[in-house]
């Protein structure tokens, strides 16, 4: 079971707990603001796009080469930015922060 | 924004769904009722042909918004509930089960329905199914585990056609793919593109066979027998059919609309009528990019289009005015579409060092029309940037894959 945080554009903080699936469904699950997951979680749409809290980046670990390019199409973009459809739930998760992008 | 309006929309799939969400955002206050004739709770639809058919999830894992969001946004959901008529005169709209719903803004999102060819003996054979929605998937699903020996003909080679085509073989299905025109995705892609995918599904056991006009089906011995007209005869235990949609404009139709290959809109998504908006697959509308009035079939015009329909009921300043783009899955292949190739004079190949890596780039003259990019995001990304932008592109750079793929170094 991991716990994860999220934090919308509106500094709304949302508290969730999973032990599996992608962290997309979880958001959209729960109705987390801005995660719209248009495409249904196959890395097609950019909607789901969250920035990891630096500090808990090792969680995550990196967006793959699919993600980055698509996260290309984003203005707001970081290098902590993730597509959240492709992050599984896993325990390794457990604490994590993460800021939804606008 | 007035508290005592009503916002109706006929039709909770993802272009009712997403503009009922879009307009509490947008801050209305009235009420917003969804009307549905499809008792699920609203899905997403691109899966069902793809790893929602494979799994064996239930739907409630592939919900457009969880159940309870409605509640919380005071979205009036009624599910299962058909519209029959609207009566503009009186901004009504009349329910099959006899109700009426006054509205002060109606949105008609009411897509499109498998258009089922008038083949004989189409109507009375059996284990005959076509694909878009949940209770289309379970049918397939509760046929597929039934049946022995699981040969499946699929009429029609388009994306539906295709997709399909791939789950059940993954499940383990003998399948057949016919398709009337000489190639597969006729319509919508290059002739490359076509035979790769029909490489692409010959590899993976599925038979694709072109130059196949189904004109009978004929049901002996508990099986189905789909007959074409150059005389050839596949048994099939299931038969899928994928040959296009017709879009749900009869009701705007019968309320006196203007028509036109879809319900007219423009760039507010908004209809002939002040009152009452549309969106979605069942729109035709104008793309300020291509300069001309197009119907497409998919999510992001569903979604996008929800948008601005929302905004403009909103009062704000819009103007519906974005490229369209698509995918498909099959196999290990992802296949993701920018821009619309109609009207293209020349088309250039490039392929990157690893196999099933490439993208297709539709010109007209120096104008980039489109891009379909296989396994490929960031030809799709850079493909996305140079329609947006209109620069030229160095088409000698761009088919050369030494070259780094990026926008600045393609001029």
């Amino acid at each position: 079971m991991a716990k994860i945080i999220f934090i919308t554009s509106d500094s709304e903080k949302v508290e969730l707990e999973a032990d599996s699936g992608s962290v997309m469904e979880l958001a959209v699950q729960n109705g987390v603001q801005g995660i719209d997951g248009d495409c249904g979680g196959v890395c097609s749409c950019a909607t789901c796009h969250v920035h990891v809290a630096p500090e808990h980046f090792d969680k995550t670990g990196p967006a793959s080469e699919i993600e980055q390019d698509m996260l290309e199409l984003d203005d707001d973009a970081n290098e902590y930015s993730r597509l959240c459809c492709q992050i599984e739930v896993t325990d390794a998760l457990d604490g994590v922060v993460l800021h939804v992008a606008k | 924004m007035a508290e005592n309006q009503t916002c109706v929309v006929i039709g909770a799939s993802h272009a009712g769904v997403n503009f009922a969400f879009a307009l509490r955002k947008a801050g209305w206050q009235g009420n917003i009722k969804l009307f549905d004739a499809d008792p699920t709770l609203p899905y997403h639809r691109p899966p069902l042909s793809k790893a929602y058919l494979t799994s064996a999830d239930a739907i409630d894992k592939n919900l457009l918004k969880a159940a309870d969001t409605y509640q919380k946004e005071q979205i009036e959901l009624n599910l299962g509930v058909k519209v029959g008529s609207i009566e503009r005169s009186a901004q009504v709209v009349q329910l099959q089960n006899g109700e009426q719903v006054a509205y002060d803004k109606l949105v008609i999102a009411t897509g499109a329905r498998p258009f089922i060819p008038p083949i004989e003996g189409i109507e009375s054979a059996e284990q005959l199914f076509p694909l878009r929605t949940a209770e289309d998937v379970e049918n397939i699903r509760q046929a597929f585990e039934q049946s022995e020996q699981k040969r499946v003909v699929i009429i029609g080679g388009g994306y539906i056609g295709l997709e399909t085509a791939a789950s059940l073989k993954k499940l383990g299905a003998q399948v057949t793919v016919l398709e009337r025109e000489p190639r597969i995705l006729a319509r919508v892609t290059a002739p490359y593109m076509s035979d790769f995918f029909q490489e692409l599904h010959a590899k993976n056991g599925v038979a694709v066979e072109t130059n196949k006009n189904v004109v009978r089906i004929e049901r002996a011995n508990q099986q189905n027998f789909v007959q074409c007209d150059d005389g050839t005869d596949y048994p099939a235990d299931i038969i899928i059919v994928g040959v296009g949609i017709r879009v749900n404009s009869e009701i705007a139709m019968e309320a006196g609309l203007e028509i036109d290959n879809g319900i007219k809109v423009n760039g507010q998504a908004q209809t002939s009528d002040e009152h009452i908006y549309a969106i979605g697959d069942c729109t035709y509308h104008f793309n300020p990019h291509y300069q001309r009035f197009i119907r497409l079939e998919s999510v992001q015009n569903a979604v996008d289009q929800a948008k601005v329909a929302a905004a403009a009921i909103c009062g704000k300043e819009v103007n519906y005015d974005t490229l369209p783009w698509f995918w498909s899955d099959q196999y290990d292949v992802k296949l993701q579409m920018v821009g619309l190739s109609q009207g293209y004079n020349e088309i250039l190949i490039r392929k990157e060092a690893e196999e099933h890596k490439f993208s297709v780039w539709y010109f007209k003259d120096d104008e980039l029309l489109a891009v379909d990019a296989v396994n490929n995001a960031k030809a799709y990304v850079v493909a996305t940037k140079f329609i947006k932008s209109g620069e030229i592109i160095n088409k000698t750079k761009l088919v050369d894959s030494n070259i780094e793929f990026k926008p600045a170094n393609l001029l």
